[in-house]
């Protein structure tokens, strides 16, 4: 009988130690439920946070120089240039971190012109590590795979001649960037990493042919910061371009016409599309080098209608005579 | 009342109940027909969807919140979701009961001893739960860390397959693709492979009694986790006993209630209680006394091995690239779903959205976006009565974990305060220039164009007058509106009102009808207009082509469905351009 009541008993605080614990189980799964629970489920257009604002890299009292200059020799070109502009100090400062934007589009040779050449990254670079630069930055998305690009441009090996550091655009360093007032430019990749890193923006760009928007100078240069399926815009290729121009406010950009490509482009892939211009041009707004740029391709700013586009959006002005530095 | 013979009421009553839901998920005004019913009920009431979901996205949304009451009940009572509830475990023991009809006592207990394979439910539940949880892992880690991971972070992919084998999402599959269908008519492409899946499993209860629910069920599974803790369970007053095991013969769960019970096998199917003639055997708030396995029979090893492959499976279904570079353009999802990694973080594969659409275009997808979508809805404008109706929301209001997130008819047609937004796109239509009547086969056509629903139009076309073939004719006699000919034709093989003949002066004049040898011209023509005797004219075909605006086509299908190209239609909508991934846009305007 005793022993029975202690069963009992036992029996009963082991229910009541279950129902305690049931309890507490579910009292927590409801907790946890209410905790987690989504009333209205997920939302139409919840965009990607837009990355913050590119700053400004142009130099205040540098704005408007424009210097052209003519020779076979690019190294020889760009001194020339840079000394019409007051020489490159004018543009970089000790400690300052620079990117230059080349063209890297495609994984061809130097010598078909199709990219920036690496004399051009070899000189530029070197003459910021001689104005007091920290660092030098060297990127590009280009349109062949990346990799094969730099190293077949041979602007890998340049960069790495001098101690400039190529960056690849991995997925990792684009951001989802909105242009103020864009229309194109709205929560669209760019290769925001290597423009966080610098306080100064170079932009080095071939002159080159090209079939859609009727040249790639050094605005359409700039397409090479933007990710994702880009080529749709080619749907409205003077609109993005003019967007591009307000986009970046690069510290100096330097057209290579010392050969240029006049056909075929902007691949090329003989040396028959290349003519020796011989010139090169170095200024502060892009939009009045590419206008002093159309007629290395004979033509001229009418034929390039994203030039007076971008002018009209207040990215600069395509009456390079104005700038050209005394 | 009897406590089975309760318990029997309760499974006809939720089996009936499950039907009725599937029933009037059709949409119409009938009284069999959509009308506020609960229709996802069942699906909500699963916890392993709502489990499912939360870790697959870090959320438990709206309705699937009730599967914490059937969490909390098995807290209490152990698994009276399948023994009392589940509309598959009711159809597995009717079957069951089929089967071993006649076979003397100690055959029914020889089918109801415990079987190790057993186990294999709670390796799928640990496989299926580990291979969702990337998300929420994801999610945990982002919080810890204090910064959002890597977005294309490929080791923690999300994939949500518990509706494969969650016995809830199976028979919303099989009712609403397979079973209805057979009364309705209607068809489904891929639902011989549900039927012939869910009639499998229906003979191989002939041979095991609820073979289902005790080798592969994975919501039994989790149910028979937590029924360690119930606080009720059936178990015997007394170790000693006569060892009949009659208590065996009908055991559902395969639980050996005789001897050491399987707490988390018992199914609470009460048929082991009147058996004992000594009536040893109870619904007790206390332990068996012949004692009890409380967890599974699975080892740690086993559970670390299953929840790694479950772990490793998710992003190995993602290396198809079916949700990233290598999506298929032909996978049109509904209107409302959401970006196909999202989407497949959701969706069940229950085919609620297949069933209520009212033209019947949602099919179960194959293989076509990957392992991972199989049975997952997609759009095909061939079957079904029509393309999906523009003015439409029905799959995405129905979707109970919204895969497909509720939208409205302002939203979808882009209305209101979604004006800017504009409508929403499902794909977009290409013409197949080669196989386009009008385009390829000089005969008139253009019933994509007048069937767009879209206004203004999103088909448009131009006209072009063709020359037809051998169809050059020299005028014999001008008896105005007459024009005879040299010729012989076929009569009235240029009355169709599309034809035109054309004279040396260029001008297109309308042939009204034809006889063997003459053009009768159409009244109007002008008297400057008429041929000459000896002149050559020109049989024309006035065609129009169609054309799609890229601006304004949203993908309805309405377009495909109606093209006369039966076959492979001359008009096709891909999933270029959907609203739904804007990486997926194909114009800019």
């Amino acid at each position: 009988m005793n022993a029975d009541s202690q069963t009992a008993h036992a029996d009963r605080r082991w229910f009541l130690n279950r129902l305690l614990r049931a309890s507490l189980g579910a009292a927590g799964i409801g907790a946890l439920g209410w905790a987690f629970w989504d009333r209205r489920g997920p939302r139409p257009g919840e965009e990607i946070a837009s990355s913050d604002l590119l700053p400004d890299f142009s130099i205040p009292d540098q704005t408007q120089r424009l210097a052209v200059v003519h020779g076979a020799e690019r190294s020889t070109n760009v001194a020339a240039a840079l000394a019409a502009l007051g020489g490159m100090e004018r543009f970089i400062q000790a400690g300052d971190r620079v990117l230059l934007k080349v063209n890297a589009a495609f994984a061809a040779p130097p010598l078909l012109g199709a990219t920036t050449h690496p004399d051009m990254v070899t000189e530029v670079a070197r003459r910021c590590f001689q104005a007091g630069a920290r660092q030098v930055l060297v990127t590009d998305n280009p349109i062949n795979d990346p990799a094969s690009c730099f190293a077949l441009t041979g602007i890998a090996a340049a960069a790495q001649s001098v101690g400039a550091q190529v960056i690849l655009p991995a997925n990792h360093r684009f951001e989802n960037y909105s242009l103020p007032n864009g229309r194109l430019i709205r929560h669209w990749p760019l290769l925001r990493e290597p423009l966080r890193q610098v306080n100064k923006v170079i932009g080095l760009a071939p002159v080159k042919d090209h079939h859609r928007s009727g040249a790639s100078l050094t605005l359409k240069n700039w397409y090479g910061l933007l990710g994702g399926r880009r080529n749709i815009f080619h749907q409205e290729i003077h609109t993005i371009i003019a967007e591009l121009a307000l986009l970046i406010k690069p510290t100096l950009v330097i057209l290579d016409g010392t050969v240029s490509m006049m056909r075929n482009g902007p691949t090329g892939g003989s040396l028959d599309d290349l003519k020796p211009t011989q010139t090169l041009i170095a200024g502060t707004d892009p939009v009045a080098v590419d206008a002093a740029g159309a007629a290395l391709l004979d033509k001229t700013v009418d034929d390039l209608p994203h030039l007076r586009m971008a002018e009209r959006l207040g990215a600069g002005t395509v009456d390079y005579r104005s700038q050209l530095v005394k | 009342m009897h406590i089975v013979t309760t318990r029997r009421i309760s499974q006809i009553f939720f089996f009936a109940l499950f039907v009725w839901f599937c029933v009037v998920a059709t949409l119409g005004e009938r009284w069999w027909q959509l009308r506020g019913w609960p229709i996802n009920w069942f699906l909500q009431l699963d916890p392993l969807s709502g489990l499912g979901l939360l870790l697959s996205t870090h959320t438990i949304y709206a309705g699937l919140l009730w599967g914490l009451d059937t969490l909390a009940l098995t807290l209490f009572l152990g698994r009276c979701f399948c023994g009392w509830l589940c509309p598959y475990g009711a159809w597995q023991q009717f079957m069951g009961y089929l089967g071993k009809c006649g076979l003397a006592a100690s055959d029914r207990i020889a089918r109801n001893r415990p079987h190790p394979a057993q186990r294999i439910k709670y390796w799928l539940l640990a496989l299926l739960l580990a291979a969702a949880a990337g998300d929420l892992i994801q999610w945990l880690l982002a919080a810890i860390l204090r910064q959002p991971l890597a977005p294309q972070n490929g080791w923690l992919a999300a994939a949500l397959q518990t509706g494969l084998l969650d016995p809830i999402a199976l028979m919303h599959r099989t009712f609403n693709l397979v079973m209805l269908p057979l009364v309705d008519g209607r068809a489904y492409p891929g639902a011989t492979m549900i039927g012939a899946l869910f009639l499998l499993f229906t003979l191989l209860c002939l041979w095991v009694p609820r073979f289902y629910c005790r080798f592969v069920c994975p919501l039994g599974a989790l149910l028979g986790l937590l029924s360690r803790w119930s606080a009720w369970r059936i178990g015997k007053k007394e170790n000693r006993c006569a060892d009949c095991r009659l208590c065996e013969r009908d055991c559902e769960g395969a639980c050996a209630p005789a001897g050491t019970i399987r707490v988390s096998e018992c199914v609470l199917c009460m048929n082991c209680l009147d058996p004992c003639r000594h009536d040893l055997i109870g619904y007790r708030t206390q332990p068996s006394a012949a004692g009890q396995h409380e967890s599974p029979d699975w080892t740690r090893r086993q559970v670390v091995t299953t929840l790694a492959a479950g772990l490793i499976a998710a992003p190995l279904l993602r290396l198809e690239g079916a949700a990233a570079a290598g999506w298929n353009p032909d996978v049109v999802r509904p209107p409302g779903a959401l970006a196909e990694a999202d989407f497949l973080a959701r969706c069940l594969k229950c085919g609620q959205c297949m069933r209520v659409c009212p033209t019947q275009v949602i099919r179960p997808a194959g293989l076509q976006s990957g392992f991972e979508g199989l049975w997952t809805p997609m759009l095909d404008f061939r079957v079904g009565s029509s393309g999906c109706q523009h003015n439409c929301v029905a799959c995405a209001q129905v979707c109970p974990t919204a895969a497909l997130r509720p939208l409205s008819v302002d939203e979808r047609l882009g209305r209101g305060e979604f004006t800017e937004a504009g409508p929403l796109r499902l794909g977009m239509a290409f013409v197949d220039r080669g196989r386009c009547l009008p385009w390829a086969m000089d005969t008139p056509c253009i019933v994509c164009q007048e069937n767009c629903p879209v206004s203004p139009k999103a088909i448009f076309t131009r006209e072009v007058w063709q020359p037809v073939r051998d169809g050059r004719y020299t005028v014999r006699a001008v008896q105005a509106p007459r024009v005879v000919l040299t010729a012989t034709l076929v009569p009235g093989q240029y009355g169709t009102g599309d034809y035109f003949c054309r004279s040396g002066r260029g001008e297109k004049v309308a042939i009204a009808a034809n006889d063997a040898e003459s053009f009768t011209l159409a009244p109007g023509a002008a008297e400057n207009a008429l041929p000459t005797v000896g002149e050559v004219l020109e049989v024309l075909l006035h065609l129009q082509q169609p054309y799609v605006d890229p601006a304004r086509c949203i993908g309805c299908g309405v377009c495909e469905h109606e093209c006369p190209v039966q076959g492979r239609r001359a008009i096709r909508v891909t999933a270029e351009n959907e609203s739904r991934q804007r990486v997926h846009r194909l114009v800019l305007s």
